[in-house]
């Protein structure tokens, strides 16, 4: 039952490297954004069916840093580099929003 | 020179080339606006950066500390390597548990470095630390005792003896 | 040309890593497994992202904002899992049930 699904989840993602590097005509940066979407996909999964409130916290954490990461790619196809200024406010706000979060799961108030 | 105007002086000399580094600067302006920042940031928040003397000399700690960093660089990747094989595996081979270790580091700044270094290494992860008594309590992927002695030295032993000659 | 390639290269590096930080915070079983793969793999997968970019747009402010971008993330993100990691323990969130040992819930249990 586990190997079946394993080799389920292999197939996807299989299926989705196929169709973005061989099917989709594009310059190479849009194939590599569109990775980072899919991984931006697996994120909101993880933010919609996890079983905690923890994990909802880590998920959104995650997604700060690879925001980072993808607003500098389309800063690079683009050749403007305020995207870069967006990344490092965005990764600001959400390292400030994870540890009041962090504050709130603990019970503890956000003065102390 | 007191320690205070030292730091206020270096964090002054700082934050003023990142703001040469950050703006492509066309004319005066923009210098003139530079430097009222940096005297404003260092006048608020300069005195915290250097609050004590160190031991040893200047050339040396940044010896080590630039070993300290290839070092850590390569477990980095080594860490990287090991959680790829971990999740492509279909039977997830994984022993957790959380384990004290016991540290020698007393300051903050060290402290501080040395966890985010634990953090970043292979399989481990910091959870808590308890500052009286020295101890940091460590989440493992696979852990391979639950000795205090054998734990210290394969996880934070690696990292120790370079930060004591980075930060004293 | 050389420095575009070396770029790319560390930028499909670290959208690599990146994808298997994100398919570790989908199938590992708790909080803490979770937090480990996600923490480790995308911070070094952004990073990699970046210093790709700064090799390609080389010393003017797109490569400074990359670098500083470097520093930001290598600071905060671990600060972030340390801080969701004790609030999770704090706020009762138990290990998976194969754990070995846990010898924070000991020590708090002893000082109640």
């Amino acid at each position: 039952m586990r190997l079946l699904r394993w080799f389920l989840g292999l197939l996807i993602i299989a299926a989705f490297l196929y169709g973005n590097f061989f099917c989709y005509q594009g310059a190479i940066f849009y194939k590599l954004i569109n990775v980072i979407l899919f991984c931006t996909l697996f994120v909101l999964f993880r933010v919609l069916f996890g079983p905690s409130p923890a994990d909802r916290i880590i998920a959104v954490d995650i997604l700060g840093v690879l925001i980072i990461g993808l607003l500098a790619l389309l800063g690079l196809v683009h050749k403007q580099s305020f995207f870069m200024d967006i990344g490092l406010i965005w990764a600001l706000m959400s390292f400030i929003a994870s540890l009041a979060f962090a504050k709130i799961l603990e019970r503890r108030n956000l003065d102390d | 020179m007191t320690l205070q105007t030292r730091s206020r002086i270096f964090v002054f000399v700082f934050s003023f080339f990142i703001w040469v580094a950050l703006t492509s600067i066309k004319d005066g302006q923009e210098v003139v606006a530079g430097l009222i920042v940096a005297f404003i940031v260092s006048s608020l928040a300069g005195e915290f950066l250097i609050t004590s003397e160190k031991k040893q000399h200047v050339v040396r700690r940044y010896c080590s500390a630039l070993k300290y960093f290839i070092k850590f660089l390569w477990e980095m990747t080594k860490a990287n390597l090991h959680v790829a094989f971990i999740v492509i595996h279909p039977y997830l081979p994984i022993r957790p548990g959380i384990v004290k270790i016991k540290t020698r580091l007393t300051k903050d700044s060290a402290l501080t470095v040395l966890t985010n270094s634990i953090t970043l290494t292979p399989g481990t992860l910091t959870v808590d630390i308890n500052p009286e008594k020295n101890e940091i309590y460590v989440h493992c992927i696979e852990v391979l005792s639950s000795d205090i002695k054998e734990n210290t030295r394969t996880i934070g032993g690696k990292f120790e003896k370079l930060l004591t000659e980075v930060f004293e | 040309m050389t420095r575009e390639f070396v770029g790319m290269f560390f930028i499909m590096l670290g959208i690599m890593f990146d994808f298997f930080g994100v398919l570790g915070l989908v199938r590992l079983p708790d909080i803490y497994n979770r937090l480990q793969a996600a923490t480790k793999c995308v911070t070094f997968g952004s990073i990699g992202v970046l210093f790709g970019v700064f090799i390609i747009q080389g010393f003017n402010n797109f490569g400074f904002k990359a670098l500083l971008g470097i520093v930001f993330i290598f600071l905060t993100s671990p600060v972030a899992a340390h801080a969701i990691a004790r609030a999770a323990h704090r706020s009762g969130v138990k290990l998976t049930p194969g754990s070995v040992v846990d010898q924070y819930q000991d020590d708090r249990e002893l000082k109640e």
